[in-house]
This record gives C-alpha cells, structure tokens and sequence, in this order.
C-alpha cells in the first residue's frame, strides 16, 4: 500500500476523533434534558409524542421497570417485521411484485433487525418489497440503535447517582435518541449520500438497452440489463449511523449505487463509529469526569490501529496463488494491487480494510468488499474484532456497555492484586455487580462457540459451506461470531438461508442483545442504590494509562483465551497452507 | 407487563410514521429536488434510449470495446441480483478461474508482452464495478487500437482523459468508468 493508502487511514482517524467532543458533548445534552439546539425545533414533536402514547415524561422507573418496558418495545418490533414480511405481497409499495418471505427467513431477519444485528440471510433487491424495507427494516434501524443508546444511557446513570432507585424513563431516552440524534443525523447524511449517487427514488426497476449485446450461459442473447433501484439513501444512512449494517441492495455498501464513489465511502465509513466514539465522551460528561470517557475511547483506539495495520499489511501483499500466472498485483500510480477479488476499483486496498475493520469493530456489519475473499490472516482480524465482543468502539450504545462490563472485570482484576474491594467511579464493585459481567461477557461467547460447534457436527451446518478445507470451517465459526455478537457480517460465501441456520443465527442474535443489555441495567439498578465511596490512597486512578492498559489486557485475554483455538482451525491453518 | 405492551404499540406506530414513512418521503423530496439524475439511478441515456447507468457495470465481450471487471453474478453485470464470487484464497475454484480470464485476455492481444493488471481478471464485490484501474484500461490500448485501426496514441489519450483522479486528490483510488469510455469509444472515428 502506498503513502497515500496510509494517509487516508490516518487521516480517517482525524477526523473521527476531531467529532468526538462536539457530538459526544451535544448528546450529554440531549440526555441530561438541556437545551440542545435542535429542542427548539423538534421539542414539540416530542411533547406531542409523549402525549399520544401516554408517557409521563417526567416520572423516571427502576431498572426493573426500564427493562420491561425495553424488553415489550423490542418484542412487538421484532412481531411487526416478521408480519410485515410475511404479507409483504398483497401489501402496496412492492412494484417488482415480490413474494411473502418463508416463515424461517421472516424469523431470523426479524430477530437481525430488532437487535441491531443486521444479519442478512436474504437478498435485499430480490427479497423486500419497498414497503417492507421502509415500515420494517428502516424503522428498526432507527429504534434498536435507539434502545442500544437508551439502555447505555440508563446504565451511565446509574454510575452517576447514587443512593437512589430510579435510572431513568425508557421512552424519553428511546425518543431523545430517535429525534434529537439519529434522525437529523440521517437525514443529512442521506441528502449528502444522494448527491453522489445513492439511489433514492420509489420508481421500478430501470431497463437499459445494452451497448455490447451478449449471450447467457445457455446461448441466449442478452440485450437488456435490469437495474434495481429503490429509496435507498434513506435507509443506508441509518444503517450506517446506527450501527445496523443491513444494506438496501445484496452486497451491501459494495453496491455502486448504495456507495458511489470514495467521498460516499468516507462519510459512511465515519458514520459507522462516530456516534459509539463520541458516547464515550458522552460518558464522562454525564460521571461529571470527563477523562473516564477518554480513558475508554483510548482502550478502544489502541485496540483498533494495530489490527487495521495488520489487515492492511496482508491484503496488500495479495494472494501467492496468483504469482507465476502473469499477473500484476503491485501497487503503482495506476492500480492499487494486492488481493482485488472481492473488492471494488474505487476504494482499493486501504478502504476495503479500513471499512473491514471498522465495521467489525463496530457491531455494524454493513460491508464495501467480500470479507470471504480476503486473505486468511486479512479476514482473520475482522472475525476477532467482532469476537472481542463488539466492545471496540462497538454498536451505538451497546458497545460502551459492552467495554463498561470490561472495565468493571478489569477494576475487578486489579483489586484482586493489592487485596481491596475494588471500586469503579466511586462505586464499590461486589459480587453481584461481578456475577452480572461476567454474564455480560459470557454470554455471546457460549452462544458462538456452542453454535458453532453443533453447525460444524450437524449435516444441516455443512451443508451451507461453500469453500473447501479449513476457509468452510471459517465461514461457519465467522457466521456466529458474527450473529452471537450482534455484528451482522458474513463470510457470506455460506448458504444461510436455511431453516437451520436462521433458527440457529437467530437464537444467537437473541442472546447476544438482551442477555447483556438485561445483565448491564441489572448492575446499573445496583450501583445507583449504593453511596459513592470517597477517593483514597488504594483507589485505583481510571483515567490514567495503567488503567487503560488493564483493560486493553483484559479484553484481549477473554477475546485471546476463548477464540484463538478456533481461530487456529480456521483462517490460521489456511494461511499456512496458502504460503507453504 | 401490558402497561408497557400498549406504550410499546403507541410509540412503535407514531416513530413508524415518522422515521418509516416521513422521513423516506423527505429525503425522497430532497433527493428529486436538489439530484434529480442521480436520485433516479444516474441513467445514461442516448437518443432517447436508457443504454444503462453509469454507476452499475456492463458487460462487454467484444474485443473492440474496453473489458470491465469480471462479475460473479449470473448473468454477468446482474444489475438485478448483485453478488461476489465469496471464492475463498485457497479455493481452487477461484485459481481456476483466475486462468481461464487470463487465457480469454491473452488469446485477445496474443502479443502484449506485459503483466495483466490484477483487477482485470478477479471479480469485483458487487459483480457490478463500473471502474477498472487506469492500469487495466491502457493494458487493453493495444487489442481495441488494432481492432478499430485507430492509432494507439489516440486511444491512450482518450484512456487518459476519462481517468477520474482520486476524490480531493486523497480519498479513494484513480479509476476509469468503462461504460463512459465505451460510449466515447463509439463517438471516436
């Protein structure tokens, strides 16, 4: 990769971190119900809203309350896109008279879209009717970044408070998100998206008469090209935003017209991280100490740059396979080069990498080249990123819990070494605030590992494979790892639109959402009970870089202890093999 | 629980019309107003005839027109059913392939001594790609020249010209929009 393909990384990372305060900042306004600007215009909106759902908008509830009421929203979501698909052929807005979606594929998908996974077992352009992209999908990415945001909310005030019970109202905060964050949000971005030719119309599908007739494989002549269309910059912008990741079109934000050119590719890429980079400002505004927040985001940055390296370094050194056949593969002024199967001339190496990478880290998912063609240890690096537990920068809201369950471990470990009870933002961490990390943590890596074992036994698992050896054995392990953490990737080469992979992936997706979130606002209802305990000499400082470098240990020895075996089986071997 | 089941039916309504249907409609709105073309799908149309997008990848098989990236869909340049080939690195089936494209570019220009540019012979992500990289217009120079006796200057000059540079001069790689330089091609005499 040349200067140029580092300097676009580099300076990527500028700008994220350059948007950190000021968006981080404007939703610590937002959720500390100050005037934020936006109030003046959208503040009616809201009070109406609250009005015709019958929200007393100034009553807080316990955490017990807040996750019922975020369990009930989330479970008539997940029931009104299973329906919607399920009767989206005799519902209007489907020009290309698609048909119903079969009852499994409804299922999965509507688990992938109300847990802000995003996992896509079907093909958007030739499965989803208009309508259902709209009613079901985008509003889905809207509510479920919502409620990730909201339950993260609810959890940082339960750090902040103290002696008391209430941690908040789940329709202020799911509402706040919606109106004051994510929709301006998206709407400029989609405005912006479209002026470099992101789709976005209601009309059918265009035909265009082709310029160099050809014949199928069957000797047909072809002369006609069908080019799907659709509103799509909508939707990309809050699958973006939102960490969602479920394009409009099959390939995604690899499609040229869900992402046209380098200057679309650059701002969807920014909006994958932006909002889970600046809640951790938002974090350490709303704990009063600011430098709690960028202590986590420097944990989440440390973790990113070297992997992005790394997966820089082997895509570009491209596939052996191809040296004697007489093919250029270096880079020049003329070509970018490396390993172009799988990915798109207008963002060569150093942005199929970096969106790679970014979209594991966050729990987005949403994809600009085939990460199933990516050399093995380049397609290494995304799976882990996603196994860490989607805790580096991560989805909108769930992955600074996420990191927050991390760091209660890490708080938890350093105790142990100078024999103190440990505390964390002044809140001392017991055992149950213990018991329920550790759930947090667990529970994503048994439904991965554990899911991925009984694919790889059962016929109805390998069946899906496509590639041969050890890469099928990835597809597998990526596909829950990516479903057990919320991501929504795929190694998408596997053939998962089977009744045993969406039941399978979507029970994942299940666990992976809720056992955390319900565990976080659990230790939230605890920690907003106890009194704050004074600073003194044996508090551990967690701001500083001892701290950060504890964490950035702890989450790199659970991600390292846990995968590395499969990891081995897979992409590992097959590098070993491919260099041999 | 059926307090929090009849909110969770209000507010999924009322933020269904606002983000499922009102705000797809604004940004529709300002999409037409403001991009009408591009809105549409960047249509490229000739003598009242749509001969395709510019942004979606067509096939060409003719020696004397520029060759686009190899597509996995079916048929090539699907532009109603995107996908790659997800061929993993080791998977014979895609060293396989690999030769077979090399062989159908050098039985085209038998005598072009020089490496073929990687990204004309592996298929792009969304089997539409509508670039290939200024390496893989100009290693093609030679085929159309002889084909269309046109001197090999003119059609290097025409590659040049319809090189798009790299978005501010930083973001993204140079490339070339192949239907846009067919089109031109045809208008070249």
């Amino acid at each position: 990769m040349n200067a140029l393909g580092w300097f676009q990384i580099l300076l990527y990372l500028a700008v994220l971190v350059a948007l950190v305060k000021p968006l981080g900042g404007y939703m610590a306004r937002v959720y500390q119900g100050e005037p934020c600007g936006l109030d003046r215009v959208l503040g009616p909106v809201e009070r109406i809203l609250y009005r015709l759902c019958g929200v007393k908008s100034g009553v807080e509830s316990d955490w017990k309350q807040y996750t019922l009421a975020m369990l009930a929203f989330n479970l008539l979501g997940l029931v009104v896109v299973y329906a919607l698909q399920r009767f989206q052929s005799v519902l209007p807005l489907n020009p290309e008279h698609l048909g119903a979606v079969s009852p499994d594929s409804s299922f999965n998908t509507a688990v992938s879209f109300a847990t802000n996974t995003n996992w896509q077992g079907y093909g958007g352009e030739s499965t989803m009717s208009y309508l259902t992209q709209m009613l079901a999908l985008t509003v889905q990415n809207f509510v479920s970044a919502a409620t990730g945001m909201a339950v993260l909310v609810a959890i940082i005030r339960g750090f902040a408070r103290k002696s008391v019970e209430a941690i908040g109202n789940f329709w202020v905060d799911l509402v706040r998100s919606t109106l004051y964050v994510l929709l301006p949000l998206s709407f400029v971005l989609a405005v912006v998206l479209a002026s470099q030719g992101v789709v976005q119309t209601f009309g059918s599908y265009a035909h265009a008469k082709l310029v160099d007739p050809g014949v199928d494989a069957d000797g047909k002549p072809v002369a006609e090209q069908v080019i799907a269309l659709g509103p799509a910059a909508s939707q990309i912008a809050i699958k973006q935003l939102g960490t969602n990741g479920g394009g409009f079109f099959n390939v995604n934000s690899a499609h040229p017209l869900e992402n046209p050119t380098p200057t679309s590719n650059f701002l969807e890429l920014l909006s994958i991280l932006v909002i889970s980079a600046a809640l951790c400002f938002t974090f350490g505004r709303m704990v009063r100490d600011t430098r709690q927040g960028w202590a986590l985001l420097a944990a989440m940055l440390v973790l990113f740059v070297p992997l992005v390296v790394a997966t820089a370094a082997a895509e570009h050194s491209g596939n052996p396979m191809f040296a004697t056949l007489g093919v250029d593969a270096k880079t020049s002024d003329l070509q970018a080069g490396g390993n172009m199967e799988g990915k798109e001339v207008r963002f060569g190496i150093a942005n199929s990498v970096l969106w790679a990478d970014a979209t594991t880290a966050a729990s987005n998912g949403s994809v600009n080249a085939m990460h199933d063609s990516f050399t093995p240890l380049g397609g290494l690096v995304p799976m882990w990123l996603i196994q860490l537990g989607e805790v580096v920068f991560g989805g909108v809201g769930s992955g600074l819990y996420g990191m927050l369950a991390f760091a209660i471990v890490a708080v938890f470990v350093a105790g142990l070494m100078v024999g103190r009870t440990p505390e964390y933002l002044g809140k001392k961490i017991e055992a149950f605030e213990m018991k329920m990390a550790s759930i947090a943590i667990l529970g994503p890596c048994i439904a991965v590992l554990f899911g991925a074992a009984v694919a790889v036994v059962a016929d109805a698992g390998k069946a899906g494979v496509a590639n041969p050896g050890s890469h099928g054995f990835s597809e597998i392990l990526y596909a829950f790892s990516s479903c057990g953490n919320n991501n929504g990737s795929a190694f998408a080469g596997l053939s998962a639109n089977t009744p045993f992979y969406n039941l399978a992936l979507g029970l994942a997706m299940l666990i992976a959402r809720y056992v955390p979130a319900v565990a976080m606002l659990a230790i939230a209802g605890s920690l907003a009970r106890k009194k704050l305990v004074p600073e003194g000499p044996g508090t551990l400082p967690t701001h500083g870089p001892l701290f950060v470098a504890l964490l950035v240990g702890v989450v790199l020895l659970v991600g390292a202890l846990t995968f590395l075996p499969g990891l081995a089986l897979g992409p590992i071997v097959e590098h070993l093999q491919m260099t041999r | 629980m059926f307090h929090h089941l009849r909110q969770s039916f209000l507010m999924l309504l009322f933020l269904t019309v606002i983000t499922g249907v009102l705000y797809p409609l604004a940004v529709t709105g300002a999409a037409k107003t403001l991009f009408p073309r591009k809105a549409e799908g960047s249509l490229e149309v000739r003598d009242g005839v749509v001969v395709g997008s510019t942004l979606i990848g067509q096939a060409f098989d003719d020696p004397r027109y520029f060759w686009g990236r190899p597509s996995a869909t079916t048929p090539p340049c699907n532009g109603a059913a995107s996908s790659g080939s997800n061929l993993g690195p080791t998977n014979p089936a895609l060293k396989e392939a690999v030769e077979k494209r090399i062989a159908a570019l050098r039985a085209s220009d038998p005598e072009n001594p020089d490496p073929i540019p990687i990204d004309l012979v592996t298929a792009s992500a969304s089997g539409l790609d509508p670039h290939i990289t200024p390496a893989g217009a100009l290693w093609q120079v030679r085929r159309i020249a002889r084909d269309r006796h046109l001197a090999e200057d003119v059609m290097r000059k025409l590659v040049d010209d319809h090189v798009e540079g790299r978005d501010l001069g930083i973001l993204g790689e140079p490339r070339v929009n192949v239907l846009r330089l067919n089109l031109a091609l045809d208008a070249t005499r």
